[in-house]
């Protein structure tokens, strides 16, 4: 991987980490709020199903995600088993392309428009 | 006083550790002890110094696990037990007992562009740096290094990374990058991008923990991410 | 030949080993996750079968875990940028300890609310 690529995914890393430390912040305040007097589906469901600000929110923060963990699983990878070059590479792309379609069909199914 | 217990690396990377006693003195020193074994115990034992006050850097080793001086670390300071472990530098290859080879650590400074490289010539005048400009502070910062190795030595990534350029060449290239007399800043910021250069960095500040000089390469490091990184998205590297 | 732990044993290493582990740990959660999360396809049963199952205590003990994982690596990483985006600043071990406050105030929180 050229220099130059290299460069790029660090800087993808971070601002993607900078994406996701006010997404995280977001969430975990939801969090701690939506568990206050126990979860019901229903409950849940209410306040998300068809909600299109929180469609947005979450879906960003899957994108952030996807590209954030990856890059960081590469890093391990290289660092900690020795597996660099293309093999590797291939690899975490598969791992960020998995989770960003597994986050979206998530996301999908919170906040979507109800039952599919 | 007890006398001390040491345990002292012989041979090279499949050595071991060799046993002696030494007797304790007051103010005595690590590099103290490594020379009273050799003059009075063992004179094969290889070791390097020069200076013993803290100014050449030579004298850098493993003492307890940890990268320091042995000239500037006094005995009470680290004995546990009244035991010491001097061992060579790490992530360098052992020639003998406690001396490294460290050509991969200066061919590393000269790999990131560690060389001055200015427009005039010694007929021109003083170039004006202003003690307070931004630049000058942040070379301040970073100068005084004296190549001991003790970070390289410290520095986990270059454990991981052989490329690894390490803490010291890169506070190094900080330094000139923020020069304003240097005029080859753009190749300097492509010597030290990327997985070999500063972007590798993991911000364990080992180096800035164990820098005898309490200089922070991780500082240097940093300002050279986002300097790279600039250069990256203005398409200049 | 490479450093023990002595070489090792300080706060900001100590930060790194949290972050790498809290970050490989939530990667692994992450599937598993939106696994459950795709259970609202099957409508607020799905969900409630799901919910139904987190009640148990060792459950609620590994979420609480993991809010601590991921406060932890959120907090850390805020400072990692602080340190790789802003300038830097001496006072490295107080900004250590505010991310591990952070991150402990944040489940002390989950549990107050959660039990």
């Amino acid at each position: 991987m050229s220099r130059r690529s290299e460069v790029l995914l660090w800087g993808a890393q971070r601002i993607s980490a900078m994406v996701l430390a006010l997404c995280v912040v977001v969430h975990l305040i939801t969090m701690i709020y939506a568990v206050r007097s126990g979860l019901s589906g229903a409950e849940i469901l209410g306040r998300t199903q068809g909600n299109v600000g929180w469609f947005a929110f979450y879906a960003l923060f899957v994108a952030a995600v996807s590209v954030h963990a990856p890059i960081g699983l590469r890093t391990i990878l290289a660092e900690t088993l020795n597996w660099r070059g293309k093999s590797a590479n291939v690899f975490s792309a598969i791992v960020g392309l998995s989770l960003a379609m597994w986050g979206l069909r998530a996301v999908t199914a919170v906040f979507g428009g109800g039952q599919a | 006083m007890e006398n001390l217990q040491v345990r002292i690396w012989r041979g090279q990377e499949n050595g071991g550790f060799q046993e002696f006693e030494v007797p304790r003195q007051e103010s005595q020193t690590v590099l103290d002890v490594v020379t009273y074994v050799q003059r009075k115990c063992d004179p094969t034992l290889s070791y390097r110094f020069a200076c013993r006050v803290g100014v050449c850097g030579s004298c850098a080793m493993t003492v307890n696990g940890v990268s320091r001086w042995t000239c500037r670390t006094h005995v009470d300071k680290v004995a546990e037990d009244n035991k010491v472990e001097i061992a060579p530098l790490r992530n360098l290859p052992v020639i003998k007992d406690l001396v490294t080879d460290m050509s991969e650590f200066f061919d590393k400074w000269a790999k990131a562009r560690g060389r001055f490289a200015g427009a005039t010539t010694r007929k021109d005048g003083f170039a004006p740096v202003s003690p307070e400009s931004k630049e000058r502070k942040r070379v301040d910062a970073g100068i005084e290094c004296i190549g001991c190795g003790v970070c390289y030595s410290a520095c986990d990534v270059v454990t991981w990374n052989k490329d690894y350029l390490g803490p010291a060449a890169l506070n190094r290239a900080w330094t000139l990058v923020n020069d304003v007399r240097d005029t080859e800043r753009a190749e300097r910021l492509a010597a030290v991008a990327g997985d070999a250069g500063c972007h590798a960095c993991h911000t364990h500040l080992n180096c800035t923990e164990r820098c005898p000089k309490g200089l922070s390469p991780t500082a240097g490091i940093a300002g050279l991410k986002r300097a790279v990184l600039a250069a990256t998205l203005a398409g200049e590297i | 030949m490479k450093n023990d732990f002595r070489a090792r044993n300080h706060p900001a290493y100590w930060a790194f080993i949290v972050h790498r582990a809290s970050g490989l740990l939530l990667t692994f959660f992450l599937p598993l996750h939106f696994w459950a999360l795709g259970q609202a396809f099957h409508g607020a049963a799905g969900l409630d079968r799901f919910l139904e199952w987190t009640q148990n205590p060792l459950v609620k003990f590994a979420e609480t875990g993991l809010v601590l994982l991921l406060s932890a690596h959120m907090a850390g990483g805020a400072r990692l940028l602080m340190i790789e985006f802003l300038d830097w600043r001496d006072w490295q071990k107080t900004l250590l300890a505010a991310a591990a406050g952070v991150s402990l105030v944040v489940v002390l929180a989950f549990l107050l609310n959660l039990v």
